[in-house]
């Protein structure tokens, strides 16, 4: 169980203050993070795994700084982008998931079996040597969350992973979400993805205006945006 | 030395303006009146990629790409690639784009600060022009044995679409510059 | 690595190793191109058409690859043809023909991607230089896998100005396309950082264990794990 957190961040771009002071402390299974467009989520994401150092303040994963240990926080803490497009990056669909793992000096056949065995978990088995550019979307978000899932992180952060996808598809991605063994922080425009999450903060203007329970929270946040 | 390293970031830079570059050529080419010629839109990518990316990424960009076409992928214009158009006519151009994006890279830092469309479309005007040309007649003459002379005559029909597109390198340059200063932030070290 | 599906095991040419055919591509394509005398230039044309043959590659397939060149062709043959003799410009004219010819019979004989390793192999004693071949092969994957990406931008980008009356308009079609290049690699350059949590030479224990009992979990089907059922 991961626990993240985050003191006193504050997140300037150039003039802009796109955070202001967040404190919170993460170790529920499921978290989700809603709020307006603009509002911060994405760049309070990307704080949780070290892809943005906090100018002011510290993001801990474990007690570790993701100012000083980006690796190692990389390892606990999984990251899945809006658009799997640009997160997959090898031309077939196994030197894609198999990524993950260059730099760890795995024998091949130890690698070929984590990288069939997550393949097959999303259906994609039947995939394997593919080019990734001809998947369906839907396809294509599933082989990026097997790229992040081989890595065995304790924790994903998913930043709108269902904003680009078809209703099947969004809901076939949701559906594997709810079903990870992993801790699951989800940055999301769609409520009804976090139906069973046990909190839900709401981000306004670079601030934290609600943190609860998720009926609480949402209803606190649809009643902000009328 | 370290700046002779690419970093994770360079390197796909690098191969994004070599996908840049294979993309151009789906572009409809530029038709020129009066002479007919139709010019595809592709050696805009060596103008792009060295004024945008500067000389090192500008250059390896291009690089790749004529890694890409000589492994056999079918990016140039018309669906050409594999090892053949090297020794084709036109083979010296295709080279000399890396030598162009380089060269265009290195003067579009050298005048960065001060840059405008006109500086702009000079560095592109040397680069993909005096420089690939000479790459590129020197090797079109000596494949088909016509003198220099002649064979310059012979190539510089495609001049005007060329300074047509140097044009066009040095206003969409300029307007990046303004969001996405990318040679400023690293290669001025 | 191997695919299924290997046309590329059909016969000797084929199989060859792609270092070694474009080592002799270099020397056979230069040799070629000092040729003047236009009885040699003949055999090294019926040389590499008789390769053709031997690859199992028909007489259309090599003219296909002159194909695209061949108004360039036509026009130096006019053209030296009134200058020297014609006798000199079919000359030359073969000779460029047989070198873009024996040229493409290694790309059509080569896995792409044995020629990128090739490449990557020819790269290693660069090293001295800073050239690090893993980087090399990392820019080829990864141009390998976009290109298809921006070339679906371009496209949507044509039509979509096309739709707006620009579509002849190079500056409306390029500029979209550059932008979009550069945000996508921003976002490429982030997915890279946050898919690589393993330094090279790297083995933590953690993840050995956790490798382990996934063997264990897949040859033990009976076991419950949660990640098992996930499947279904
Ligand atoms: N790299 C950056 N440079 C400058 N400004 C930035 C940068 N990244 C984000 N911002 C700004 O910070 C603010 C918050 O952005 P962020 O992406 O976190 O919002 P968001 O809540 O994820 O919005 P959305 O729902 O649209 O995804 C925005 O105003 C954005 O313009
Ligand atoms: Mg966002």
């Amino acid at each position: 169980m991961t626990t993240i957190e985050v003191r006193d961040v504050h997140q300037q771009f150039e003039t802009f203050e796109a955070l202001k002071g967040i404190d919170l402390t993460l170790n529920e299974k499921r978290i989700g993070i809603v709020g307006s467009n603009g509002s911060g989520k994405s760049t309070f994401a990307r704080l949780l795994n070290g892809l943005l150092v906090p100018t002011r303040g510290e993001v801990l994963v474990d007690g570790l700084d993701t100012a000083k240990n980006g690796k190692a926080v990389r390892r606990k803490v999984g990251f899945v982008f809006q658009n799997p497009d640009n997160q997959i990056v090898f031309p077939i669909v196994e030197e894609d998931v198999a990524f993950g793992l260059k730099g760890l000096k795995l024998p091949a056949a130890q690698r070929d079996a984590l990288v069939e065995e997550v393949l097959d978990r999303y259906g994609l088995g039947a995939f394997r040597y593919h080019p990734s550019h001809a998947l369906s979307g839907g396809q294509k978000q599933l082989l990026a969350l097997a790229g992040v899932l081989v890595t065995r992180p304790d924790c994903i952060v998913f930043d709108e992973p269902t904003t680009l996808l078809d209703l099947r598809n969004a809901r076939k991605v949701s559906r594997v979400i709810s079903e990870l063994e992993e801790t699951v922080i989800i940055v999301t425009h769609d409520l009804k993805l976090l139906e069973n999450f046990e909190r839900v903060i709401v981000f306004d203007q670079g601030k934290v205006i609600a943190d609860d329970e998720p009926s609480r929270a949402l209803s606190h946040y649809v009643e902000r945006m009328q | 030395m370290q700046g002779q390293q690419s970093s994770t970031r360079d390197i796909v830079y690098i191969a994004l303006f070599a996908g840049l570059t294979a993309a151009l050529s789906l572009f409809p080419p530029i038709t020129i009146p009066a002479i007919g010629v139709p010019i595809s839109a592709q050696s805009l990518g060596p103008m792009l990629a060295g004024s945008i990316l500067g000389a090192r990424r500008g250059g390896l960009a291009l690089l790749l790409f004529v890694g890409l076409v000589a492994v056999g992928l079918p990016l140039l214009s018309g669906g050409r690639g594999g090892l053949g158009v090297f020794f084709g006519p036109s083979g010296g151009y295709i080279i000399g784009w890396v030598v162009a994006a380089y060269v265009i890279g290195l003067l579009h830092e050298w005048g960065w600060r001060r840059l405008n469309v006109v500086s702009s479309f000079i560095y592109c005007v040397i680069g993909a022009i005096i420089v690939l040309y000479a790459i590129g007649i020197t090797w079109t003459s000596f494949v088909v044995d016509l003198s220099l002379l002649k064979t310059a005559m012979a190539s510089s029909l495609f001049v005007i679409g060329d300074v047509i597109k140097a044009g066009v390198a040095a206003a969409i340059a300029v307007s990046v510059k303004r969001s996405y200063p990318i040679i400023q932030k690293t290669a001025v070290a | 690595m191997t695919r299924p599906r290997d046309p590329f095991a059909s016969t000797l040419i084929h199989r060859l190793p792609a270092g070694l055919k474009l080592g002799v591509l270099a020397v056979a394509g230069t040799g070629v191109l000092y040729l003047d005398d236009w009885r040699l230039i003949a055999l090294a044309m019926v040389v590499t058409l008789a390769l053709y043959r031997f690859a199992g590659l028909s007489m259309r397939q090599a003219y296909l690859q002159l194909k695209p060149m061949q108004w360039i062709l036509a026009l130096l043959f006019v053209a030296q043809g009134f200058m020297l003799s014609w006798g000199m410009a079919a000359a030359i004219v073969l000779r460029v023909a047989a070198l873009v010819l024996l040229a493409m019979l290694v790309t059509l004989t080569t896995r792409t991607d044995a020629l990128i390793a090739a490449v990557e192999r020819a790269l290693g004693p660069l090293r001295r230089f800073g050239v690090n071949p893993a980087k090399v092969g990392l820019a080829f994957s990864l141009a390998l896998r976009f290109i298809p990406v921006i070339g679906a931008q371009a496209q949507e980008i044509r039509d979509a100005q096309r739709a707006r009356g620009l579509g002849a308009n190079p500056i409306a079609l390029a500029l979209p396309l550059v932008l979009r290049t550069l945000r996508m690699a921003s976002d490429v350059a982030d997915a890279i950082e946050a898919r690589s949590p393993y330094d090279d030479d790297e083995l933590p224990p953690r993840f050995v264990e956790k490798a382990k009992s996934t063997q264990s979990r897949t040859t033990c089907k009976d076991n419950k794990a949660p990640l098992e059922t996930s499947s279904t």
